[in-house]
């Protein structure tokens, strides 16, 4: 009925309507991204990659409900609702106390803390062994702004326009870094909502790093995080990037990860969400060269009303190249999973394996997953597959384990357990990965 | 030690079961037979705790207690262990892992101290040889990739390792070849005891040449028609289940 109204109206008085629509949104678009962009100070720094990606903003604006890449997760609404105060968050209080508190046991290696996205040096634990770390307004990189295509997503052109600083972290040509550097972004909005975060990884040929990084909530206020990490990993290098997501009930991130691997080269990205009000992760890989591999597995626990979205994009340009994906998805209450992966394999890139899989499980009648293999294909020898389930828990096998003595719950867990488990196994530090079993097993027995 | 009264079960509406009477004692075997659909694997399913069957009438006592009161984890802790006919594939979950969670919930109701790692692997091996099975089959995902033999023989070893005191064999000959069937028989035989009984849900005489019945029941339309000894199952092979049905009918009549 309404539909039909609507229709009628434009029919007899188009052109006002027309123009009502189009000056409507404008402002909605311009309202937001104006309260973000008068918060940016002037920089001079990347003053080029900062005027290009402002200007990519006022034109494209942010997400509207409508844009295809953003269809099931209105991030652009949630912000208008959610933030008042659009200035950076101020530091927040840390003591080394806190600090340790959010270690998980058995942590060993290099330590950078992120105070509301703000490098902390004093709690940091930097060795340098096999690496140089900077901060990117003192070392001023070339290669800043060279990874993450910032034509593609909005939010990368707005921590493009608006970061204040961030860390440069190069590894070393020929080094093997032991032990893992872990990331701890440490979330607390006081006095201004918005947490910018910077990270450039360089890793030099032949080199071997495992990246950790932890994301927590401080506190339950409400605060936007919009974080870009940009990796370049050279030639035969070995990196894993292990990332858990595990914030209030309040937080909206955006986590923009982009990583060009060079050839023969490879690298692993692990991604665990549990917790967050809206989580969108837009993950991608570009395979610029023959013999490299790059592979990326997720696994998103979800409850209440958390929403989280994975958006992957693997871009195979070379022949001899190599993907593999997993993510798997556990959705209870009225919570809600998106999976959106993208293949493309171009034309010069035969020989070329992909596998994509998304499977999903949904615990509730009101939970939503809402999951899109895209494959875009455009050379003819290639080995490329794709697939997704979404199911209930197998009840068979529920009563299977019950018939032999083990409670609901029990057998509950032991099924969802086996279920995430092929995620968490690709966890490559193995402090982290039992970190993040423990605390996903603490999930799935009566108290999901 | 089982006693079933009056049974009546259904599934989505439809009845299967229609009257069951079935005394079984300590120290007893008793098999069941009957054509494909009669109602044996029901009865089976119902016995375990099957939630999509629906009793609708009559009552099951097992010792001394009201068996369909009881939640499916609760009956296998009193001990009631059904080995399925179509064991379920379970990725991800080791057989050995899974094993240690099921016994120790089971020593916990029955009021004994859990088995730590070390006891557990040696009564497990201890138990392994029993039905002839390969550590190697047990530290994989449950029944992930096992053949049937293989499947039926992980039955028996998690009944060997659960102790019941009421075993129900659900077809676990169905599909088995003469040396799986007699390693399977074999296990059975061994874990029977003067406190114990067993159930032997069949369609073929062929498992009691291995596994000696002392009763030998025929399901019939959701009810047992009838009652005898290990003579009557070879009655059955010989002559197959027709007369059976003819006599029912006639009596019916």
């Amino acid at each position: 009925m309404d539909q039909r109204r609507s229709e009628c109206r434009f029919r007899l008085i188009p052109v006002f309507t027309d123009n009502l629509l189009k000056s409507m949104t404008i402002t909605t678009k311009n309202n937001l991204l104006d309260s973000f962009l008068s918060q940016v100070p002037n920089h001079t720094s990347f003053s080029e990659m900062r005027a290009f990606s402002k200007d990519f903003l006022e034109k494209n604006g942010l997400p509207a409900a409508k844009e295809e890449e953003y269809k099931f997760t209105a991030i652009t609404k949630k912000l208008e609702k959610a933030i008042d105060d659009f200035s950076l968050a101020k530091k927040t209080d840390l003591s080394s106390d806190l600090i340790k508190s959010h270690l998980f046991d058995g942590f060993e290696g290099d330590l950078l803390v992120f105070n509301n996205g703000n490098f902390e040096k004093e709690f940091s634990s930097i060795s340098n062994i096999g690496y140089n770390l900077s901060l990117i307004s003192e070392s001023k990189p070339d290669l800043l702004g060279k990874i993450a295509n910032k034509e593609r997503d909005p939010f990368v052109a707005l921590n493009n326009a608006s970061f204040e600083d961030g860390v440069y972290l190069k590894v070393l040509k020929n080094q093997k870094v032991e032990n893992p550097i872990l990331f701890l972004f440490l979330n607390q909005a006081n006095h201004g909502q918005v947490i910018n975060s910077r990270i450039l990884i360089e890793v030099e040929d032949n080199a071997e790093v495992t990246f950790l990084e932890n994301s927590i909530s401080l506190g339950d206020e409400v605060y936007f995080s919009n974080e870009v990490t940009e990796i370049k990993v050279g030639k035969n290098t070995q990196v894993h990037y292990n990332r858990l997501q595990n914030e209030s009930k309040n937080a909206i991130t955006v986590n923009n990860s982009e990583t060009d691997i060079h050839r023969d080269a490879v690298f692993t990205s692990v991604v665990i969400s549990i917790s967050g009000d809206m989580v969108r992760n837009n993950l991608s890989l570009n395979l610029l060269d023959s013999g490299c591999e790059g592979n990326m597995y997720g696994l998103y626990l979800l409850n209440g009303k958390t929403h989280v979205d994975n958006h992957t994009n693997v871009d195979h340009t070379k022949p001899h190249a190599q993907s593999n994906e997993l993510y798997k998805g556990i959705m209870a209450d009225s919570s809600r999973g998106v999976f959106n992966g993208k293949i493309f394999v171009r034309q010069d890139a035969q020989k070329t394996n992909a596998f994509q899989q998304n499977n999903n499980i949904l615990l509730s009648e009101d939970a939503i997953v809402n999951t899109k293999p895209q494959l875009e294909i455009w050379a003819d020898d290639v080995k490329c597959s794709h697939g997704c389930t979404t199911g209930q828990l197998d009840e068979e096998a529920l009563f299977y384990l019950r018939a032999r003595g083990l409670g609901k719950d029990q057998a509950k867990g032991f099924l969802l357990y086996a279920f995430a488990g092929e995620v968490m196994e690709k966890i490559a530090d193995e402090a982290f990965r039992t970190h993040v079993i423990n605390l996903v097993e603490s999930r799935l027995g009566s108290n999901f | 030690m089982l006693t079933i009264k009056n049974l009546h079960a259904s599934i989505e509406g439809t009845p299967i079961l229609r009257g069951i009477n079935l005394e079984v004692k300590a120290g007893e075997v008793h098999a069941i037979m009957g054509p494909n659909g009669s109602g044996k694997s029901t009865l089976a399913s119902v016995l375990a705790g099957r939630e999509e069957y629906e009793v609708t009438e009559g009552e099951v006592i097992f010792q001394g207690k009201d068996l369909l009161e009881l939640a499916p984890e609760v009956r296998a802790r009193e001990g009631v262990f059904l080995a399925f006919q179509y064991p379920v594939e379970i990725p991800g979950v080791s057989t050995t892992n899974f094993l240690r969670t099921a016994v120790n919930q089971v020593r916990e109701y029955r009021g004994l101290p859990s088995l730590d790692a070390v006891k557990f692997l040696s009564v497990m091996k201890e138990k392994m040889k029993l039905v002839e099975i390969d550590q190697k089959l047990l530290s994989r995902s449950l029944n992930e990739g096992f053949s049937g033999g293989e499947k039926k023989r992980n039955e028996i070893f998690q009944m060997a390792m659960l102790e019941p005191i009421l075993a129900i064999l659900d077809e676990t000959d169905s599909g088995l070849d003469i040396d799986a069937l007699r390693i399977v028989s074999n296990g059975v035989n061994k874990l029977k005891s003067d406190r114990t009984a067993t159930i032997v849900v069949t369609h073929y005489q062929r498992l009691l040449d291995y596994i000696t019945p002392d009763f030998v029941h025929v399901l019939f339309n959701g009810r047992i028609v009838k009652s005898g000894t290990k003579e009557l199952a070879m009655e059955l092979e010989e002559k197959g289940y027709d007369w059976i049905k003819e006599e029912v009918n006639a009596a019916s009549v």
